[in-house]
């Protein structure tokens, strides 16, 4: 039997059980003995002019080696202007540049609190916060730009050679001639709040500078983009630098590559011919850091009265921070999966993506998915509301029925595979929905002081989105049996080392134990992508798949000519891992026996896979809230789950990517915002104000299995890695606002705090009262 | 100032500035890496380990090492998680219990939450689902979803009575 499918612990967790991992600020090597330490002098003002810096009294502080201004970069070559006539493509994930340009240090001006101004250079990190406090920066603060509305309605340009705030605007004119025959039309305008990605590991580079070569160590997603990057940042030949990345304590998508504070880290090492080191502090992550999501939206949505849809509309408003480094991006793929799992006629979207004096946005866990699916499950439950049917029953009328894969959707995305609605029905039947919907009538016929909430939501997502990139795999066979896999996909908690030893087993019969992997070291695996979008199994899982057949096919040809029969009767027992003439047990020859014979990399497969496609995984989620009406307070009581990404290689990795999703995403429906004063000054800047989740806030989930096996790629795999995220913050905002829809509330904007909820029942039944008294008169 | 910390056994010595903390002693003096810090709040709890004064019974109670002076700690014991596993180097069994129920990702958060655990359990050996939850709230972890940390905990509880027993 084979071992994928199987429940295998994780061969990574006993070293960081006994000995902890080894992030970059645990690295105790010849190379960083002597390391200095890097501090970042940051703006505390959120829009200024700087009008003067003194580094004097810093460079006299004990322990200092260098303070290091925008004055001192004049190594660097500028990057090239923008091609006249070029236009950067929404659907990619780059910086627009040109007059948007963000500055590697701030030049003459500051645009959000937390962006670097200087960097100070001491023998220790204690020296580095004394001597950071030392520099004076003279600014002349201009006005504020802050949240959408800032941004569009304000006078003040965060860019002053442009003419607005709108980088970047595209998509449908809106129409209402597409709700024409609609027996009920909703509309609302609702916040996708923006959210701090927290890896428990911050952010954190290393570099050393050393005959004419750059090694650098970075808490990374992706060593081989890192490398990219530093060799255009700092105009140098990839060639001559070897990115490493050690053990990342998370990344959720904010660590795709590097940020400027870690370009800085490796310029500064070649400036000062010192090996550095920045390991930044939580407060400085949480406004340094891209944050997430960050969405206005205004959703419209129309159908008949007994529930079916007609038409759809979505116009996005993205806060994209002070500097657009992903374009336009976020709101693409929020437009491309508009339409979610519904098969609706007629549908128009539209985004802005705006700048405003706060943190740059970039990917978090779904980066625009999430921000979609919020959207329309919002939608939906609205309007099953006006009409007054059960919104499980909305869903199912409305979900693409499974004989129409793969399915085209107007927004131009094309879905896989899948099976919609038996998602949804094992969803409602595990977390017993009918029984939920009688004891909700209870508890309100009683008027119980807490009330039961019951929310769906049902998704479809788009996971290696850039499965043409592809990813690499090496796999070499040595003369002692044991095996050694080079992969391009980045681990960061994933469970990768793991995951591929298994698909090596599987296919050789080599056992796991004397698989080793080894990712993130740029020296050794020169071509790469690395990790985001839920693309490692299916691209880098499949190239090591594909790899471990390349060597099989080698494997054969070397025992034939060792046992001297044809390749065509060579037979490889996987589970012991033996090469035999077929029915001929006697002739057994083991991988040891077979590499040692084919010689010194006799057996090597080197596979760069790019993939068929994007897959869409799938699912529903069931939430079950309690709220103290009395006083707002929201207690999520059970979550029930149907994820399906396809084959399942190791059900205990995906079920921990699940977990680890839902808590994040319903994170995003109870608790977590980052949030700004007018002024624009985080008022969340620390883990003692934003509100990350905790254990005491979660229940366990329910996770109910479901395998809708993808032909994209020969493992029949999908990414699972931000399903949870996409799936649960809709459902919990759902259960929330259900719980308390019989005293007249309809919506509730997320988190959904104790205040808002409390506020919102006042209003409710204010309403409601309003309209009853109307009526009587 | 002269600082003098046992460490998982050791005495460790060290000259350190008065402001050093004991995450810092424990990472730079003693050069023991697996405590991390995650935070500059006392929110996060990664890095939890075990103090206690010298001659007192027990294991010691967690504290977070972010906020201990190293010279709070000076004479004390302290256990990290690198201190752990028994001299057979086999894992203690809120360390087993997190390998066999996957109770972390990359982690980050581990040494610490393992340590928080192993404390909880020292004084609540048979705790509830909920009891585990809310003891643990000062340890955050941003990968698991706390639902795999829970079931270790909750299964490494009776394994420690067994081997006390």
């Amino acid at each position: 039997m084979s071992i994928l499918g199987t429940r295998v612990v994780r061969t990574e967790d006993p070293r960081l059980l006994t000995a902890g991992g080894t992030y970059v600020d645990d690295l105790r090597i010849p190379e960083l003995a002597d390391a200095a330490r890097v501090t970042f002098v940051r703006s505390p003002m959120a829009h200024a002019k700087i009008t003067g810096m003194d580094t004097d009294a810093a460079r006299q502080a004990p322990g200092v080696l260098a303070v290091l201004t925008v004055q001192d970069m004049d190594d660097l070559v500028p990057p090239p202007p923008p091609e006249p006539g070029s236009e950067v493509s929404e659907g990619a994930p780059m910086p627009i540049g040109g007059v948007w340009s963000e500055p590697l240090l701030a030049v003459d001006r500051v645009r959000y609190v937390g962006e670097a101004v200087a960097m100070v250079i001491t023998s220790d990190s204690y020296q580095g916060e004394d001597a950071a406090e030392l520099v004076s920066v003279d600014y002349e603060p201009l006005p504020a730009v802050i949240g959408v509305a800032g941004a569009l309605q304000t006078g003040t340009l965060l860019f002053d050679t442009t003419d607005s705030n709108v980088p970047v605007s595209s998509g449908d004119d809106a129409d209402d001639a597409i709700f024409e025959g609609c027996d009920a039309v909703v509309e609302r305008t609702i916040v996708n709040q923006r959210l701090a990605p927290m890896p428990m590991e911050g952010r954190a580079a290393a570099a050393r500078f050393a005959d004419g070569k750059l090694t650098y160590w970075a808490s990374t997603q992706n060593a081989q983009i890192s490398r990219f990057i530093l060799a255009g940042a700092l105009g140098m030949d990839p060639a001559s630098i070897r990115v490493i990345t050690p053990d990342v304590g998370g990344g959720f998508g904010a660590k795709v590559g590097i940020d400027r504070e870690a370009i800085l880290v490796a310029w500064a090492a070649r400036k000062t011919g010192r090996a550095l080191r920045w390991v930044e502090t939580r407060s400085e992550n949480l406004v340094g850091m891209t944050h997430g999501r960050a969405q206005e939206q205004t959703i419209k949505l129309g159908g008949t009265s007994d529930g079916r849809i007609l038409a759809y509309r979505l116009d996005v408003v993205q806060d994209t921070g002070a500097y657009p480094r992903m374009s336009g991006f976020l709101p693409f793929l929020t437009k491309l999966m508009a339409v979610g799992p519904y098969d609706i006629p007629r549908v128009q979207t539209h985004s802005r993506v705006v700048v405003t004096n706060t943190t740059p946005i970039s990917a978090y866990r779904g980066a625009g998915r999430p921000e979609a699916t919020a959207a329309i499950e919002r939608a939906i439950d609205l309007f099953a509301t006006e009409i007054g049917v059960d919104p499980g029953e909305v869903r199912r009328k409305n979900l693409i029925p499974p004989d129409k894969f793969p399915y085209s959707t107007p927004t131009g995305a094309t879905y896989d595979t899948g099976d919609y609605v038996t998602a949804l029905n094992k969803a409602l039947d595990a977390a017993g929905y009918d029984e939920l919907r009688a004891e909700q009538r209870s508890r309100r016929e009683r008027g119980d002081v807490l009330q039961l909430g019951i929310g769906l939501a049902s998704y479809v997502e788009i996971t290696a989105a850039d499965a043409a990139a592809g990813e690499t795999a090496r796999l070499t066979v040595h003369g002692d049996g044991t095996a050694t896999v080079y992969t391009g996909s980045s681990a960061h908690g994933q469970g990768h080392h793991t995951a591929w030893a298994m698909l090596v087993e599987s296919e050789l019969g080599i056992p796991m134990a004397n698989v080793t992997v080894i990712h993130g070291d740029t020296d050794l695996i020169p071509e790469g992508i690395g990790t985001y979008g839920s693309r490692s199994l299916q691209l880098g899982g499949v190239a090591v798949h594909k790899a471990a057949l390349d060597v099989k096919e080698q494997a054969r040809r070397v025992a034939a000519d060792m046992l001297e029969a044809a390749e065509a009767d060579l037979e490889l027992d996987a589970g012991s891992g033996t090469w035999q003439v077929r029915g001929d047990p006697g002739t057994g020859r083991s991988w040891a026996d077979v590499a040692t014979h084919a010689g010194t990399d006799g057996l090597v497969a080197y596979v760069q896979y790019a993939g068929g496609g994007a897959t869409f995984p799938f699912g529903s989620h069931v939430a079950v809230v309690e709220i103290d009406t009395e006083t707002g307070k929201v207690r999520l009581i059970r979550h029930v789950t149907v994820d399906d990404a396809g084959t399942v290689v190791n059900p205990v990795l995906a079920e921990g990517q699940r977990h680890g999703g839902i808590a994040q995403g319903v994170a995003q429906a109870l608790l977590e915002e980052m949030i700004y004063d007018a002024d624009g000054n985080p008022l969340t800047g620390t883990l003692a104000d934003y509100a990350a989740i905790t254990a005491a806030e979660l229940p366990s989930f329910e996770l109910v299995q479901s395998e809708t096996p993808t032909d994209i790629n020969p493992l029949g795999v999908k990414g699972i890695g931000e399903a949870g995220t996409i799936g649960a913050t809709p459902a919990v905002q759902n259960a929330v606002v259900d719980a308390v829809s019989h005293l007249g509330v309809r919506h509730i904007d997320m988190p959904t705090t104790p205040v808002r909820v409390w506020s919102a029942i006042e209003e409710g039944v204010r309403e409601r009262d309003k309209e009853q008294n109307g009526e009587a008169r | 100032m002269k600082v003098t910390i046992k460490v998982n056994g050791n005495q460790v010595a060290g000259e350190v500035a008065d402001r050093t903390l004991l995450v810092h002693f424990l990472r730079d003096v003693a050069n023991l890496t697996a405590t991390n810090v995650g935070c500059d709040s006392t929110s996060c709890g990664a890095c939890t380990v075990l103090m206690k004064g010298a001659g007192e019974a027990g294991g010691g109670k967690s504290v977070k090492s972010c906020t201990v002076l190293a010279a709070q700690a000076d004479g004390c014991d302290v256990t990290t998680v690198e201190g752990l596993a028994d001299e057979s180097g086999e894992m203690h069994p809120v360390q087993a219990a997190f390998h066999a129920e996957h109770g972390l990702q990359c982690g980050f958060c581990t040494p610490g939450m393992v340590m928080a655990s192993v404390s909880l359990l020292a004084e609540n050996p048979s705790p509830t689902e909920e009891e585990v939850r809310t003891a643990l709230e000062g340890n955050l972890c941003r990968c698991t979803g706390y639902h795999n940390i829970v079931r270790a905990v909750l299964a490494a509880a009776p394994a420690i009575e067994r081997r006390s027993a």
